[in-house]
């Protein structure tokens, strides 16, 4: 979805901004902007900021929060220009309703492909903007006096001549009388006192003592517990269940069958568990009953020779590959990913005949609402979503396959139930990175730099179904060619992809860095292995091929120097540099890795120079790159999902590990400054670690590995 | 049969199967959910609680082997002096981002201070590496675990 940096460069929106009272008396300040998915008319934006009488200033936070700091980030906008203090403000969760709360980019309510501040970067401010000029308007007029004799600050419009002061909660009702300023100038970024400063995540005190509130600690009145298990073959429905054992289970209440799988009411988790383990259950196996990931990558790899839509071509690569012979033909081969969030799928429903309520973490909560009215046949303002923390997102809670499940399940249950998923079955039905496969043929001149340079891209078209209005054209996914002609200058480029779906019945959708995680390990190896051909340092190499792209070469020469690039390492060591331009933003990563004797691979070093525009809050850029290196890093290491029979293999942390404390390498993150409009964050240190590793592996062992996940147990020169 | 259990210093009775993890006693019953499920099978350590001070999974920890101990979740750790100086440095290292795991990141941190003061990062490795964090806030953990060792020593 970072293919989206293309798409708002061409958009040119507009933020109005409308006001009204709160139901209690005080400010409502809405801001409305037009966006690609309408484009004609205004779309309305719904409250964003509510001054009541007494209390705190509530921030209406449209994103989801799963870690990535949309709470602290959108508030710190609002709260700039509106001139309080972050203490004095709430973040409160958007209800359901795209109408209102669509993103400004997607077009749609979502929380994905770092794009929150991104969109909300503008209409925050200029809603803080617009609420402080009113606020202080109204205290004017209430003094008799000239408004520019008056000033805000923390919450309170002074007047300095006479010493007057009256709180934003004090006029706020006054103000919403007033009309709204339109043409309102925003803060130079000199005068920022939150945005790039240093504060602490508002969201964190909750995150330390229990108290914040994920989907899974929903405990409306009368709540039941529900274990499921799904039909373990993809696309595999129930047969029969012999279930008394499990009614005989202390605390088990109900069975409850659906066509494709089972869950077990209960009045806790445990006697769920517990009646659902006591189950006899059989599968009619479907039509996936003898699938193989063998099976999967074989059909893959005959869809590589089939034809390709161009996605991008510039120059001409054809002429380009007649005239110069030496070349990079290389294989990339991804494996099929879970997402493993720490916050197992979940989702808590009450249907009854008139409204169905849900609490669920989820970065589509409108989508959600939508497919609950749909299955419940109530008009969607009947359906309510309380969206919750996410314990983690990473692309999993933008489907919601989980909450149409638990609206099923609910239906035949009277009063709430929360349908919990097992870690098994999280795993075993994700929606999962489905294989990728890249070729990518780069041909050398004299002087041994690329002149041509052709990219092949086989995968899904998860956009066709995600945001096919805006990211599918032409029958090309622009997500999963995103970044696939990489950044480097090269006179004749193609990018061609081949549509080639999972099976029926698997789902299949976005993980951590989209596209650009998907193409990254092709782009940078393959430079890398031009770079090697020319008998040219990797670095220097890519500084040679930078000369249009100035912020890139920055954060390049940054991560270098702080890797200590260019000092002799002792032998099995060996450092790997990989670049990515997207989301907005430039990262550059060099690894440093071990191989030892018995070929152990250790990744010792990240190193993470990144530009991102104006940074909103640093810490959490910070945190972001670590989380994004790091959640890359196990994918890179151990991240693959076999299927067999039909049935995923892997079934919780044990067979499909993730990085621990003490498997994390040391990581260090660097900013560049920058006075540029924020780029996202959230995804930007992911895609990168894999080729960054790789390209380590290659200098410490003249190994070139081109298949995920990192196996330098088979040795193969290159 | 109904087992009675002691919670963050309070007592209660549950009428449960044996087997049940207290996990599950916690938060379906008592209502206590910042105790976390992750993976069920004690891999994880999202639903690490102390049982009489000392660190356990709660997910395979069953009533019945409770016994009469007394159970300590998140919800009062910050009532004792290391629970606290746990918390404080977690803020202040700017630990947390989803947050799910670090009800059980905390808990499994206090338990290796209570027994290891200044513990080395092998120290901290060894007992933190039970604890899977999907953000990758570990070099904060670590970091925080740190900050926290020093606050105690000069505390003492």
């Amino acid at each position: 979805m970072s293919a989206l940096r293309r798409e708002d460069a061409s958009v040119s929106r507009r933020t109005f901004i409308t006001s009204g009272l709160c139901a209690a008396g005080g400010l409502l300040i809405t801001p409305h902007m037009a966006s690609p998915a309408h484009p004609a008319s205004a779309a309305p934006f719904g409250a964003f900021l509510r001054v009541p009488r007494n209390g705190k200033i509530e921030v209406v936070i449209a994103s989801a929060e799963m870690g990535q700091g949309a709470y602290m980030g959108l508030a710190t906008l609002l709260a700039e220009e509106l001139e309080v203090t972050m203490d004095q403000i709430v973040a409160v969760p958007a209800p359901a309703d795209a109408s209102h709360y669509a993103h400004p980019f997607l077009g749609d309510q979502i929380t994905g492909g770092s794009v929150s501040i991104r969109g909300y970067w503008e209409p925050l401010r200029k809603a803080g903007a617009a609420a402080r000029t009113m606020l202080i308007a109204a205290a004017a007029k209430e003094w008799g006096v000239v408004s520019t004799t008056c000033r805000a600050e923390a919450g309170i419009v002074i007047h300095d001549a006479s010493r007057r002061r009256l709180s934003y909660g004090a006029v706020a009702e006054k103000a919403a009388r007033l009309p709204v300023p339109q043409d309102i100038a925003l803060k130079a970024p000199r005068d920022f006192r939150l945005i790039g400063k240093h504060a602490r995540r508002i969201d964190a005190f909750a995150k330390v003592n229990g108290t914040a509130r994920f989907g899974l600690d929903a405990r409306p009145q009368g709540l039941k517990f529900a274990a499921i298990t799904i039909c373990p073959t993809f696309g595999g429905t129930l047969k029969s269940v012999e279930d008394s054992k499990a009614l005989k289970v202390k605390g088990v209440r109900q069975i409850i069958k659906l066509s494709d799988a089972v869950a077990v009411v209960a009045d806790h988790t445990g006697a769920a568990r517990k009646g659902l383990a006591a189950l006899t259950i059989v599968w009619d196996r479907g039509v996936n009953g003898a699938l193989s990931t063998d099976d999967l990558e074989q059909a893959m790899i005959a869809a590589m020779d089939a034809e390709a839509l161009v996605a991008h071509n510039t120059g001409d690569v054809g002429t380009a590959e007649a005239a110069h012979a030496t070349a990079v033909n290389a294989i990339y081969r991804m494996p099929i990913l879970a997402h493993t969030a720490m916050e197992p799928m979940n989702c808590t429903v009450h249907a009854r005949k008139d409204r169905c309520d849900v609490w669920v973490g989820t970065q589509v909560a409108d989508r959600a609402r939508r497919a609950a009215a749909g299955l419940t046949g109530l008009p969607a303002k009947r359906v309510t979503i309380n969206n919750h923390l996410l314990g983690g997102g990473f692309g999993r809670r933008l489907d919601h396959d989980g909450v149409v499940l638990a609206v099923r399940v609910a239906q035949q249950v009277d009063g709430p139930v929360q349908v919990v998923w097992s870690r098994e079955e999280d795993i075993r039905h994700d929606s999962y990175r489905y294989l990728n496969m890249s070729r990518i043929n780069i041909r050398l001149g004299s002087d041994m730099m690329p002149k041509s340079w052709r990219h092949r891209v086989v995968g899904p078209a998860i956009m066709a179904r995600f945001l096919p209005a805006i990211l599918f054209k032409n029958g090309i996914d622009l997500d999963i060619v995103d970044a696939a002609e990489g950044p480097y200058d090269v006179p004749n480029k193609r990018v061609e992809f081949v549509r080639h779906e999972g099976p029926v019945g698997m789902l299949t959708g976005n993980w951590r860095g989209v596209g650009a995680t998907r193409n990254a390990p092709a782009v940078e190896c393959g430079i890398d292995e031009a770079a090697h051909i020319a008998g040219v340092d990797p670095v220097e190499y890519r500084r040679r091929l930078l000369a249009n792209s100035p912020r890139l070469r920055a954060v390049l020469d940054l991560a270098a120097a702080r890797a200590d690039w260019g000092r002799t390492l002792d032998p099995r060591r060996g450092r790997g540099v990989a670049l990515l331009s997207a989301f907005g933003s430039f990262a550059a990563m060099v690894a440093q890795v071990h191989v030892g004797q018995s070929r152990k691979l250790t990744v010792e070093r990240i190193v993470c120079a990144v530009d991102c525009g104006v940074v909103v809050n640093p810490d959490v850029v910070h945190q972001q790159i670590e989380s994004g290196v790091i959640y890359g890093l196990s994918a890179a290491l151990f991240g693959k999902i076999t299927i067999r029979q039909g049935a995923v293999v892997e079934s919780n942390f044990d067979d499909q590990p993730v990085v621990r404390m003490d498997e994390c390498p040391l990581i260090e993150s660097f900013i560049v400054e920058s006075a540029e409009t924020p780029g996202g964050v959230g995804e930007l240190g992911t895609p990168g670690v894999a080729p960054a590793i790789m390209n380590a592996i290659f200098a410490a062992t003249g190994t070139r590995l081109r298949s995920l996940p990192i196996d330098v147990s088979q040795p193969r020169r290159s | 049969m109904a087992y009675s259990i002691k919670v963050n210093g309070e007592s209660h009775s549950v009428d449960v199967d044996g087997d049940t993890p207290l996990l599950w006693v916690l938060r379906d019953m008592l209502e206590l959910t910042g105790t976390k499920f992750g993976c069920g099978v004690a891999q994880c350590g999202a639903c690490t609680i102390h049982l009489d001070g000392h660190a356990v999974r709660s997910c395979v920890t069953s009533i019945e082997s409770a016994g009469s101990g007394a159970v300590t979740t998140i919800e009062s750790i910050g009532s004792t002096p290391i629970g606290r100086r746990i918390q404080e440095a977690w803020l202040e290292k700017e630990v947390v981002q989803c947050g799910y795991c670090q009800s059980g990141q905390i808990m499994s941190a206090v338990a290796l201070l209570s027994e290891n003061p200044s513990p080395t990062d092998d120290d901290i490795d060894a007992v933190m590496s039970g604890n899977i964090c999907r953000c990758g806030t570990y070099p904060r953990i670590r970091s925080a675990i740190k900050r926290a060792a020093t606050a105690s020593s000069k505390g003492r």
